[in-house]
């Protein structure tokens, strides 16, 4: 690699606080970790978002081509000041969410992934991400936008967002906007999570990242299909 | 009247059926239930559909013609009948009417709902139909709203705790995982929806004290029974599961009618009356199948069809009488809260699950030497209920 180009395509990068792990206690009462992924954790994250690429329903080819360009495109300083976080069942990966500072001030939420169903993982991952840009790395407000009716009832409607002019960094719909007072007052509602995560949970989820067979994460986002017509 | 056997069942896997039309639903079922009873060729004199909406829902109506054509039946007698989320009920008395009588010899009832077609809000708008125009829609009063009010005075009455409801939710649930029809294959513990400080961002507050997890799914779904005569049953391959016991009883169409709301006198009347019918008590029911649509119905309906005294509901489900195993097993089927809840199948999926468990088919959720069964299909908030009571004959 001829690093004299490299340093021209490098985006440089602002020091990001780090994102103190959490646990989540899901209705099923299985604990769902909640942690930072760093650059080298993207390798293995791909192999989970990769099968959802296979998945029109809910619209989660489109989310999870762009998830693998995002973190792919992070891994290879590609993209500015992206962050991502991600949920962990007894070591195995559920989901993944990421967004990228625009400013300091001013956060883009990406997108929420969650290759399991039905308990609320991708509403406490997007959750945890709000978290982190309003209160670790201390925003103002943070653009959103979304690609599916879900992910629009469950951004737009659960938290009020407000309507903004101009586009979101993704293109598509109208961006809207999470702000900081929207944030807290929605948190207690919203957020869930408990610090610190017991050790012997953290050194589960640390240990390994796992990623579950591409039939098996077809299955959870598709729905079991019982072996009955 | 002469006896009226259920010679096949059919059903397909509640969920949301995206690549399903709802007729396509409705014929599966219908031929799963023809398959079952082995009927060959014989002629389907009548066919009934329990559908309560598929106007709203899916912009077809018409869909029992519509379904007799897709089957092949023609020119079989055609008929939807729509009695809110007690249709499949409904349509089940008059498959049983036209065959008691005489009228027919073979009749197929499909219940059937394609509710997924539309968001969240718009269903729950949809099935808020069934309340008084004037007196509670317009205050935007919805299914989940009375719900949350009737449980806040059995509570209040009775004793009822929201332990209580999270009971009915995970023993439910827990049973849905034995049943492959079931719509929510997930197990719930009382930490995730109920104790732990956090639970209530996993189970938000729906019409207090009705939380989520107190809720039916809306689901997609279609389920078929074939009846017929003892002559013609006899000659076809399964074990006679006879219905011996019908019943259906109305109440004041408004809640604010009722001198008592917490009395569901139309559950208690249809249920005496079915058991009346089938000359039999409700200690002798060895299964039950009741429509929780919310978790605070299952032990109200189990008290008001005689199964236990008022107020002794919950405590009977906190003996554990009402799981697989107990004494009288509630809903092993996962009921409304886990099978879902297709608004116009529900009264036929609860008829088909008692099918199987009488026959001894149920798999996994087997309730032993099952050999008498009773199902209670709850129209409106109450207001148009029917009973049945079904038995094992061979």
């Amino acid at each position: 690699m001829d690093m004299e180009v490299e340093e021209y395509l490098r985006p440089p990068e602002l020091d990001l606080p780090p994102y103190p792990p959490k646990v989540v206690t899901l209705a099923t009462g299985g604990k769902l970790i909640i942690r930072q992924a760093s650059r080298e954790d993207v390798p293995i994250l791909l192999e989970a978002v990769r099968p959802a690429m296979k998945v029109e329903r809910d619209f989660y080819d489109i989310v999870a081509a762009r998830v693998y360009a995002e973190l792919l495109g992070w891994y290879r300083h590609r993209v500015r000041d992206e962050f991502c976080l991600m949920g962990q069942i007894d070591g195995l990966l559920v989901g993944v969410v990421n967004t990228r500072l625009y400013s300091r001030e001013l956060g883009i939420s990406l997108h929420t992934l969650a290759t399991e169903r039905g308990l609320r993982i991708g509403a406490h991952l997007f959750a945890a991400k709000m978290e982190y840009s309003f209160e670790y790395i201390r925003q103002e407000e943070v653009l959103i936008t979304a690609e599916s009716p879900i992910g629009f009832r469950r951004w737009m409607i659960e938290y009020e967002l407000i309507e903004r002019e101009g586009q979101h960094e993704l293109g598509g719909a109208t961006p809207y906007g999470l702000t900081k007072e929207l944030y807290f007052k929605h948190k207690d509602r919203l957020v869930a999570g408990e610090r610190p995560v017991p050790e012997e949970l953290l050194a589960v989820a640390e240990k390994e990242i796992l990623v579950a067979s591409e039939e098996d994460i077809l299955e959870k986002i598709l729905g079991a299909r019982r072996k009955v017509q | 009247m002469r006896p009226v056997v259920v010679a096949g069942v059919g059903m397909i896997p509640f969920e949301r059926r995206d690549e399903d039309s709802l007729m396509d639903m409705l014929a599966t079922a219908g031929l799963n239930a023809m398959d079952d009873a082995g009927l060959g060729d014989r002629p389907v004199d009548s066919v009934y559909v329990g559908n309560m909406a598929s106007g709203l829902f899916n912009h077809q109506v018409s869909v029992a013609s519509a379904l007799v054509d897709r089957l092949s039946l023609l020119p079989a007698a055609a008929d939807r009948v729509e009695n809110g989320p007690a249709s499949g009920g409904s349509a089940i008395k008059n498959g049983f009417l036209a065959v008691a009588s005489g009228f027919n010899d073979v009749v197929l009832v499909v219940g059937g709902e394609k509710m997924r077609e539309v968001i969240g809000p718009k269903a729950t708008d949809i099935v808020a139909c069934m309340t008084h125009p004037e007196v509670e829609y317009i205050y935007g009063l919805t299914l989940p709203a009375m719900a949350g009010m009737f449980a806040r005075l059995y509570m209040e009455k009775y004793g009822v705790t929201r332990e209580h409801l999270a009971m009915v939710a995970i023993k439910n649930q827990t049973n849905g995982l034995l049943n492959p029809y079931a719509h929510i294959q997930m197990k719930i513990t009382m930490e995730g929806i109920l104790t732990h400080p956090q639970s209530h961002i996993n189970s938000p507050v729906v019409a207090d004290p009705i939380h989520l997890y107190d809720c039916c799914p809306v689901s997609d779904g279609a389920a078929a029974v074939l009846l017929t005569t003892e002559e013609i049953a006899n000659k076809l391959k399964k074990p006679l599961v006879t219905i011996d016991g019908v019943g259906q009883a109305t109440d004041t169409h408004t809640l604010q009618e009722r001198s008592d709301p917490t009395d569901l006198k139309a559950v208690t009347l249809a249920s005496e009356q079915a058991f009346k019918m089938a000359g039999i008590k409700p200690k002798d029911i060895d299964v039950a199948e009741l429509h929780d649509a919310f978790t605070i119905l299952e032990i109200a309906e189990s008290e008001h069809a005689g199964f236990f005294p008022k107020g002794e509901g919950a405590k009977a489900l906190e003996r554990g009488e009402t799981q697989i195993g107990g004494k009288l097993p509630i809903n092993p089927s996962g009921g409304l809260k886990a099978r879902g809840h297709p608004v116009g199948a529900t009264g036929v999926a609860q008829v088909v699950e008692l099918v199987w468990q009488l026959r001894g088919e149920a798999g996994e959720r087997q309730v032993k030497g099952a050999a008498n069964g009773f199902s209670l299909n709850f129209g409106g908030f109450g207001n148009n209920v029917l009973a049945f009571v079904l038995r094992r004959k061979s």
